[in-house]
């Protein structure tokens, strides 16, 4: 019995002071792929102290489709679609900043109905993306009917979209010199109307139910707070620098289209946190419905494509009629049309940011390169140094302000 | 009024402010469609950078894009794409280089970079010098091939799927069931890069030409025209008179 216990007496607390404290080391784990807050497929890869964020190691590109790669193989027009399906979330957004690019490399001018409804529709899409955004923010810090609540209003507006160009999400509407087809005069009055009186009581109603909700500020206000130095290195854009109190919005300071035209006011923030963040849009969305308005009754009437017609298909009916008009429409469709050789950068402002497109062309009717810009790259890549000292669970409140949509990040 | 496309106004002697603070590193000013690129030298790329952030108050770097020329000795170009929100104003800083000789890091410059230079390596292998976190980024782990060159195929060499014998995803050569295609529309009178059929003759040297065969017919009563032909010419030249 004795041989037994000299055995072991070396394995005792006074032999070695750790054995029975435990020794507790930094732990790693996975979050995703597959996770509903990681809204599509991020894996991050996170470092935790107890239940501290120390390190936070995103990993991208499991949605990546080599968008970039497959439009140097598209003629212009082929590759429009592609930008849809980019931040399927914002379409159209994507696709302005594709168009303007064009237009600029051809120095073409847009005819005024056409900037019109492009900017009414990008708006559109900024109203549409902001409620998938505002209701999944909400969602991942726990609460659920708001999201359900916005996403009448996203169904509704995706109804808009197909009625003006017949698919509801990737609607390849703008077209380089105009937009595919003109909208009706009813989609133009049922939408005003919507803004009116649908859209302000279901979106102030759900929005009643959150901004002075106790449980969600506890959840934001004070996570993950920016400085405006630290979004400036960080290459913010969007509501992420707006939520960082840096007034910056490229629909104001580098108007595009008629957006010099418009009155609208660029929401900031005060505290620099993911609240701010969620007010900033919550703010946009009204703005946003003032500038449709805004459209709506400055519209003009006339054409809404380019009469170029070197760049922009004839009408379909001029085309049975007139041999010109079928040649043109014959090459447009085959060939596509020539841009000269030289490189642009164009930005616009997308819901979720500075969407930006640098396109390189080499006098032929394929673009050489066509890099993309996207928001959310940058602003996940942040997502290490904000999340650094914060809780576990603040990870989905940090990525629901942060607006990610990984169709546009991986491309 | 031409294009609608964000208006960005150059200020005053821009083009100048910027060349003389970049001096002897800078290497080619293009001001094309109202956007300003400057080529710098490669080796003083952080060096520009750093002024252009402190002294031009360039304060954002947006965008860090590759691009391959692959008949160009140096066949990589690296664009970076400066905003200055004070200013509001755009440029973009150009460096040239090649597989081989790394670009140095703007990381310390603005944290930002490190994805985007990842993404550049990835897609173009153009290594950064001081990059501490060069790792893949978009493409798959244990990709091999840098799929941005302009020589990698469109489809790529591998495609997975999952194996239901080994339980696992499983790697395997690209099959196509049809040929990738790629039609080409191409005016051939605008500039399109092949020969079409029999334009071959054209730049071949102008020797002397072959005396052309003459048509013969073995018998007069086959003329190849056709009945009435052949009958009238079967007739007897006195038949005629």
């Amino acid at each position: 019995m004795s041989d037994y216990l000299e055995k072991l007496d070396h394995l005792t607390d006074a032999a070695d002071p750790t054995l029975g404290d435990t020794e507790i080391q930094n732990y790693t784990i996975n979050f995703g792929p597959q996770h509903p807050a990681a809204h599509g497929v991020l894996r991050l890869v996170m470092e935790l102290e107890g239940e501290i964020v120390e390190r936070c190691d995103p990993h991208v590109g499991l949605l990546h489709r080599g968008t970039e790669k497959l439009i140097e193989y598209k003629t212009y027009m082929q590759a429009l679609p592609y930008f849809d399906r980019l931040d399927y979330c914002s379409p159209l957004g994507m696709e302005h900043s594709y168009v303007l690019a064009i237009e600029k490399l051809l120095n073409l001018e847009v005819p005024l109905r056409a900037q019109y409804l492009r900017v009414f529709f990008a708006e559109l899409t900024r109203i549409c993306n902001h409620m998938l955004n505002l209701g999944s923010h909400v969602m991942d810090v726990g609460a659920m009917t708001p999201n359900l609540w916005l996403f009448e209003i996203r169904e509704d507006c995706l109804n808009f979209f197909e009625r003006a160009s017949g698919a509801r999400m990737h609607s390849a509407y703008f077209r380089p010199g105009g937009v595919h087809q003109d909208v009706p005069l009813k989609l133009l009055t049922d939408i005003a109307d919507w803004l009116d009186t649908r859209l302000p009581r279901l979106f102030e109603d759900a929005m009643s139910l959150v901004v002075d909700n106790r449980i969600f500020k506890q959840r934001n206000v004070d996570i993950a707070v920016v400085s405006k130095e630290d979004a400036l290195k960080w290459g913010f854009s969007g509501p992420m620098i707006r939520g960082s109190g840096i007034p910056w919005d490229i629909r104001k300071a580098q108007p595009y289209d008629v957006y010099d035209r418009m009155e609208f006011d660029v929401p900031v923030g005060t505290n620099f946190d993911c609240y701010d963040r969620f007010m900033v849009r919550v703010e946009e969305v009204r703005q946003s419905a003032r500038i449709m308005k805004q459209c709506l009754n400055e519209m003009p009437e006339g054409p809404i494509a380019s009469f170029d017609r070197k760049v922009s298909p004839p009408k379909r009916g001029e085309m049975k009629r007139s041999m010109e008009a079928l040649i043109h429409h014959f090459k447009l469709y085959t060939e596509g049309f020539h841009v000269p050789a030289g490189e642009v950068y164009v930005a616009t402002e997308s819901p979720k940011g500075e969407f930006g497109v640098y396109l390189v062309a080499d006098g032929s009717n394929k673009p050489y390169r066509c890099k993309i810009r996207p928001t959310a790259f940058s602003h996940l890549q942040a997502m290490d140094f904000m999340m650094k000292g914060h809780m576990l669970a603040d990870t989905t409140a940090v990525l629901g302000a942060m607006d990610i949509v990984f169709g546009e990040c991986d491309r | 009024m031409g294009h609608s496309a964000p208006k960005i106004a150059n200020p005053e002697g821009i083009a100048q402010e910027i060349a003389g603070l970049l001096g002897s590193m800078l290497i080619e000013t293009v001001d094309h469609a109202d956007e300003l690129s400057f080529t710098v030298v490669r080796g003083k790329l952080a060096d520009a950078m750093l002024l252009l952030r402190d002294k031009a108050q360039y304060q954002q770097l947006m965008e860090v894009a590759g691009v391959d020329y692959p008949e160009r000795p140096d066949r990589f170009e690296v664009c970076y794409h400066l905003l200055s929100v004070t200013r509001n104003h755009r440029v973009r800083v150009k460096v040239s280089t090649d597989e081989d000789r790394p670009v140095p890091t703007v990381t310390h410059i603005w944290p930002v970079a490190g994805w985007l230079e990842r993404e550049v390596f990835d897609m173009y292998g153009v290594i950064f010098e001081g990059n501490a976190d060069l790792r893949r980024i978009l493409t798959d782990y244990g990709f091999k091939g840098h799929p941005q060159r302009k020589d990698f195929p469109l489809t790529g060499y591998v495609e997975l799927r999952y194996s239901e014998e080994d339980k696992r995803v499983v790697y395997e050569p690209v099959k196509l069931a049809q040929d990738f295609r790629s039609f080409d529309f191409m005016s051939p009178w605008e500039g399109a890069q092949y020969v079409l059929p029999g334009d071959e003759k054209a730049a071949a040297p102008a020797g002397p030409a072959a005396a052309p065969t003459p048509k013969t017919t073995d018998k007069p009563g086959v003329s190849g025209a056709g009945e009435p032909t052949d009958s009238a010419a079967n007739k007897k030249s006195e038949d005629k008179a």
